[in-house]
């Protein structure tokens, strides 16, 4: 089972993320959710996950910001992270590409395209 | 004698009016499966009157400053939200509020993106959403709003857009904030 963590301020999109997360044939186990980068580096100091779905505007502490202290940590190195953000520009995008993103989704999504980035992840 | 001011090149109404209407369509189409039908482009300087519903705002700030909001009934706030999160609401709660927050983040969100490349790169701030009845807005300075209603199933929406090359906002000190959509005065 794949345990998840979802990093978004929106709990709206925490939850339609879950939902997508549910509804591939990936076997997810629990799936945690932080709103912003603080929350997120908390959890993953107490729980393991295999996947990391993380926006990039966000209070306190961004995705971006998030995403490269996750990188620097040897292990957390290996989780793949899905960028979710709508922060659509080619230079946001490289940036988080070159801070360590596994893959990078536009809002607004749809569930095909979660599902599609996935599959490439896991 | 050149100035910074007189170099930055201004953005016509139809440029920004035609980038809400795209981020809104695309928006509504992917993530509600809703279909919204563009009315007639207005701009308004901002105003304080009573009004009463939701309103939705986000600041934008860089190369050019300003605010993007969009505004509705309570009732159509609920339905924007049940047909986000596939759950039906019927009144005002966090999680309607949340969910036209999300929504404005991502129209506001993509606009933004849409005029990066001609205005430069810009952030966005995380949105406030206001409910209520007979509440009043004010902003400071002269600028003119974008507004673009929409009506979806009868329903009805402003979306809006206030945005000024950065010197100008620093040279005037003025704060950007929004107008009350003809809409929602008799909601």
């Amino acid at each position: 089972m794949l345990d998840v963590l979802i990093v978004d301020d929106s709990a709206a999109i925490r939850k339609i993320l879950q939902r997508v997360l549910r509804q591939t044939e990936i076997p997810i186990g629990t799936v945690y959710e932080a709103g912003d980068g603080v929350e997120a580096l908390e959890t993953l100091r107490k729980q393991a996950v295999g996947l990391v779905l993380s926006d990039i505007n966000m209070p306190n502490m961004d995705g971006l910001e998030f995403l490269t202290k996750l990188r620097a940590e040897q292990l957390w190195h290996g989780i793949p992270v899905l960028m979710v953000s709508t922060e659509g520009t080619q230079a946001k995008v490289l940036e988080a590409v070159e801070r360590g993103a596994s893959g990078y989704v536009r809002k607004p999504f749809t569930a095909e395209q979660i599902k599609e980035k996935l599959v490439g992840l896991i | 004698m050149t100035t910074e001011f007189e170099a930055v090149q201004p953005i016509a109404q139809d440029e920004l009016a035609q980038a809400i209407r795209s981020a809104t369509d695309e928006v509504f189409a992917t993530m509600l499966n809703l279909t919204v039908q563009p009315g007639e482009v207005f701009v308004e300087k901002e105003e304080a009157v009573p009004t009463s519903g939701v309103v939705s705002l986000i600041g934008l700030a860089g190369s050019w400053v300003g605010s993007g909001s969009l505004a509705c009934s309570a009732g159509f706030a609920a339905k924007l939200a049940s047909a986000l999160l596939m759950t039906p609401y019927d009144s005002i709660n966090e999680d309607v509020l949340d969910a036209v927050a999300e929504i404005t983040n991502m129209i506001i969100g993509n606009v933004k993106t849409a005029l990066e490349s001609r205005l430069g790169s810009m952030g966005l701030s995380t949105p406030t959403v206001i409910y209520g009845r007979n509440f009043q807005t004010r902003s400071t300075g002269n600028q003119e709003w974008t507004v673009v209603p929409f009506t979806i199933d009868g329903d009805h929406m402003c979306v809006q857009l206030c945005i000024v090359p950065n010197s100008e906002a620093a040279r005037k000190t003025t704060r950007t904030g929004f107008p009350i959509p003809h809409l929602l005065r008799n909601s």
